[in-house]
């Protein structure tokens, strides 16, 4: 692997730049344009900025845009690319490879849907990462650095420092704000594992530089990016063993859901160990040997790769937040109140860097009202938002709003209606069976708390119940809605109508049947 | 088994219950009452199944089966070897704080397996402890020793410790690793626990233990029918076995208008509509072939059976529905449902009778069977030898069903209308 004079320079230059780059492809090479030109010149401050954003990820792109599409003078300040963890190590390239990845089991499953795959089933990793690579490149135009600057905003790379409670240094020009939105996302954590550090280890920052699909691969951590590509590199053809401390994975969702993703991933072959902790790696030739505790047991794997996945961490260090009066915690990120403000009344933040949600649509929502509030006088809350998430493993794992410990920690007594997708006839007849819709509502009513939906495609069918949520539409009116036959969306309305059957009481009953014995 | 369909359920249900009781008569140690986890040869004991077994005799004296001194000589050995046994951090103990570990040397009576000390299977023990407690209630020298032992057993346990550095109980402890770092999540067996912990005179757990886990249970609707879900159908059994909740209720059941034996009534119903509807297309799952639970399986295997790919599993927790399945059916849960369903049940029963008489030896139920999976016959493949709790669980719900002896016996016990109370239960036998 070659790199680039280019990559070479911003690996000097930028300590947080992952240890390996990708290969100099022309992909790569047209990504790198448009997310940090090498040939960029900052421009040159000219009075004080109505906004400035520090961190050019989803929220702060959102908000430069929308605050420059308003009138106002805008600049945008990125130490490294453009576009964030979603475009460059985060859900872009993931989701690209786990298109590919998906169609590989789907080619090995084929003939349970019918069909026959002529001759053996080759993986070539480098197309799927060089088809990646393009579709990160692809991406980026529409928020390339140049695009940006057409906008009206000013967009700055360099390392951005508070020199003062107006003022914000970077690449050497103080900029004077009137306002300053802090979006400057979250890293990977780093495992306090003696040896790993040593040995090596893959992050979502470096594990889509890969140029070969490592034989034996160590997940560690098993939560949304640690399932996620587990199973994406099982698929692709590596012995994956995942490590997960909790006895289940995905501890936040429903246990149920949980439990049909541990199936779903012991039946692609992934070696599951849950309650298992990692305590030590170290070298033997070639392998990394990894010790891990469960229960009391010690044992070992050897493993060619480790790649780690236990959380994020707020980027807070750096920006001289003390000399602007922000608080932050290095572990919780930036204290906000609900309408986004910092400790300093001028301040914003949004993303990754304040939020317990570390999710792409949650920086880009939160932005958005954080703008609103800052130069607007508008009084916007955190706490209005519903937010969806999904994990994308197969079958993906959606949910929105409450969950059911949630609501009953608030005292809210929930009834959850539960459709499984066996039951669905579009997901019968496309072979994609297991999941279910579950819709809690409060107890009595139709009013919706939340949702959990596992199916293939529960990313896309969760977006009805928020809706729903968001527009304070029940399943009474839910069930009222014609969905489009046959769709795996139609689950939902077969929770309402569900629901609707609870009404048909025995005095209800008995009084339609007195009506109909005309 | 031809002859089978001929008899009246209630020639039925006795020849299958005694058949189950069988089991513990053939797997007991005389030396010190221990009651082997399955018939394979070299089985540890199992501290649950002791506490089946313990309840068990009961039902042999009252069935006439076995003489009540008989039942008392066994119950005492037993008690004895758990009062005496060495209680200590040492890795070979029987047990620790009170509690026991899970499986014991049949014949040593220390940990094996480098097993956990488990807190619902202590639980499940004290169980049977306690129910022989009330049942020997004569004037004798032996009969006072079991009351008097029975008392110190339950009394030494130290449930406050049991909870770790949180609020709810742990599910085990090892002396290699402390406690193993998950408790109990939604609803499972661990009522019987809990009512256990929170009457206890000595180290009583805290009320807000039980209102912390059950804060973790999930009220759903599914085919049409609403209860407190748990997949495996055993979950639905196994406290029951002792605790007679119809008509009684605790803070979440009065919410939901319920009570914990309609809910076991309607997860059956779940079973069966399931088994009906049949999902994954597994061989003689239908209306009268249920019964999805944790237990033995056919081994961890992937194989193309009629085009289709089907992934089987060992010794699992099986659920429904949303699984695990992998077409494994076990006929000693769908007796075990018998007080909830009976209609079920014996339909069910019956049905096993006419199309797997293979499976069934001298009117002993297997731990399982997956007709999915090639055997000798159209049970295809079956589970060898028997399981302690699958038998005990047969003899304890076939009696329930019949007399309600358990559970008359356990509302005499002082300590389940204590726990019950303290857990928020109201109404019914408990007025």
């Amino acid at each position: 692997m070659t790199n680039s004079p280019l990559q070479q320079e911003l690996a000097t230059r930028n300590d947080q730049l992952p240890p390996s780059t990708p290969p100099d492809d022309r992909f790569h090479r047209a990504l790198l344009h448009n997310v940090h030109p090498l040939a960029w010149r900052n421009p040159k401050s000219t009075g004080k900025y109505n906004l400035i954003v520090i961190g050019a990820g989803p929220g702060g792109i959102t908000a430069a845009r929308e605050a420059a599409s308003l009138g106002a003078k805008v600049a945008l300040i990125e130490r490294n690319f453009i576009g964030g963890d979603r475009l460059n190590v985060g859900c872009v390239p993931s989701k690209a490879i786990i298109r590919t990845a998906r169609l590989y089991a789907e080619m090995r499953d084929a003939d349970n849907v019918g069909a026959q795959v002529p001759g053996s089933i080759g993986i070539g990793f480098q197309t799927v990462m060089e088809r990646m690579r393009r579709i990160q490149a692809r991406l980026s135009r529409a928020d390339s650095a140049q695009r940006l600057s057409e906008t009206g905003v000013d967009v700055y790379f360099g390392e951005a420092r508070f020199a003062g409670p107006d003022t914000v240094e970077v690449a050497g020009d103080k900029l004077r704000f009137s306002k300053v939105l802090i979006a400057t996302g979250a890293r990977p954590l780093t495992p306090p594992i003696p040896g790993l550090a040593e040995v090596g280890y893959l992050t979502n920052e470096n594990v889509f530089n890969l140029t070969e699909c490592p034989r034996r691969l160590l997940v560690i951590g098993g939560g949304p990016l640690g399932c996620e590509l587990a199973q994406a590199f099982c698929r692709f053809g590596s012995h994956v063993i995942i490590a997960q401390d909790d006895p289940m994975f995905l501890p936040k969702e429903e246990r149920d859901a949980a439990q049909i993703l541990s199936n779903s991933l012991a039946s692609d072959g992934v070696e599951i160990h849950l309650n298992t902790t990692v305590v030590a790696v170290r070298k033997e030739g070639a392998e990394k040997i990894v010790d891990l505790v469960c229960a009391g047991d010690r044992f070992s794997v050897s493993v060619d790769e480790i790649l780690a996945g236990i959380g994020r961490a707020p980027n807070v260090e750096g920006m001289n937040l003390e000399a602007a009066g922000v608080r932050y915690d290095i572990g919780t990120g930036i204290h906000i109140n609900d309408f986004l403000q910092t400790t300093n009344r001028r301040i914003y933040a949004a993303g990754d860097v304040c939020l317990e949600h570390k999710f792409t649509h949650a920086a880009e929502a939160s932005a958005r009202i954080a703008i609103r509030n800052a130069l607007f006088l508008g009084r916007k809350r955190l706490s209005a938002l519903t937010i969806p998430w999904c994990t994308y493993t197969d079958p993906e794992i959606a949910h929105i709003g409450l969950y059911v410990r949630e609501a009953r920690e608030k005292a809210i007594p929930v009834t959850t209606f539960t459709i499984l997708m066996q039951d669905v006839d579009r997901a019968v007849t496309d072979g994609e069976e297991q999941g279910f819709v579950k819709i809690h509502v409060r107890q009595g009513s139709d009013r919706i708390l939340g949702a959990t939906v596992v199916a293939r495609h529960a990313g896309e069918m969760i977006n009805g119940i928020s809706l729903a949520i968001t527009s304070g539409i029940g399943l009474r009116a839910l069930a009222r809605v014609i969905h489009t036959y046959p769709t795996q969306a139609d689950a939902i309305k077969m929770a309402a109508e569900a629901y609707n059957r609870t009404r048909l009481t025995p005095t209800v009953k008995s009084l339609t049947k007195r009506w109909l014995a005309w | 088994m031809a002859e089978l369909s001929a008899q009246s359920d209630e020639e039925l249900l006795d020849r299958f219950q005694r058949a189950a009781f069988g089991y513990f008569l053939e797997q007991y140690n005389p030396e010190n009452g221990l009651v082997a986890d399955r018939s394979r040869a070299g089985a540890p004991a199992s501290i649950a199944v002791v506490g089946f077994a313990l309840s068990c005799y009961l039902v042999g004296v009252e069935r006439g089966w076995m003489t009540r001194a008989d039942a008392a000589a066994r119950t005492l050995v037993t008690l004895r070897f758990f009062c005496n046994s060495l209680q200590s951090e040492q890795p070979d103990a029987t047990g620790y704080k009170g509690f026991y570990y899970h499986f014991l040397d049949m014949k040593a009576g220390k940990r094996v397996w480098q097993s956990e000390l488990s807190l619902i299977d202590t639980t499940l023990l004290l169980a049977g402890v306690l129910t022989a407690g009330v049942y020997f209630d004569e004037d004798t020298t032996t009969e006072s020793e079991i009351r008097e032992r029975a008392d110190a057993i339950y009394r030494r346990i130290d449930w406050q410790w049991a909870r770790g550095d949180g609020t709810a109980v742990r599910q085990g402890w090892k002396p290699e690793c402390g406690f193993l770092h998950y408790g109990w999540d939604g609803y499972d067996e661990a009522i019987i626990l809990y009512v256990l912990g929170l009457a206890s005179p000595t180290h009583p757990l805290p009320e807000r233990s039980y209102i912390e886990w059950t804060a973790t249970y999930q009220w759903e609707n599914i085919y049409d029918y609403e209860f407190l879900y748990a997949g495996p159908l055993f979950i639905h059994h196994f406290s029951q076995a002792w605790i007679d909740f119809s008509g009684i209720r605790d803070l979440f059941m009065r919410e939901k208008k319920s009570d914990y034996f309609e809910n076991s009534r309607r997860a059956t119903y779940v079973q069966r509509e399931y088994a009906r509807r049949n999902p994954f297309g597994f061989e003689g799952y239908g209306k009268d072939c249920w019964g999805i639970t944790a237990n033995d399986g056919p081994g961890f295997q992937t194989l193309k059976i009629d085009s289709r790919e089907r992934r089987f599993l060992g010794y699992a927790a099986r659920g429904v529905p949303y699984g695990p399945d992998d077409g494994t059916i076990d006929p000693c849960a769908v007796l075990a449902s018998l007080p909830f369903a009976p209609e079920l049940s014996l339909s069910a029963l019956r049905n096993f009778c006419a199309l797997y008489p293979e499976m069934i030896q001298d009117s002993r139920l297997p731990s399982s069977f997956n007709p999915t999976l090639s055997g000798d016959g159209p049970s295809g493949w079956v589970s060898e030898g028997y399981f302690g709790l699958d038998q005990g669980i047969v003899v304890l719900m076939i009696e329930n069903y019949r007399s309600g002896l358990i559970w008359k016996l356990m509302r005499q016990c002082p300590y389940i209308g204590s726990g019950l109370r303290r857990a928020g239960f109201t109404d019914g036998w408990l007025s």
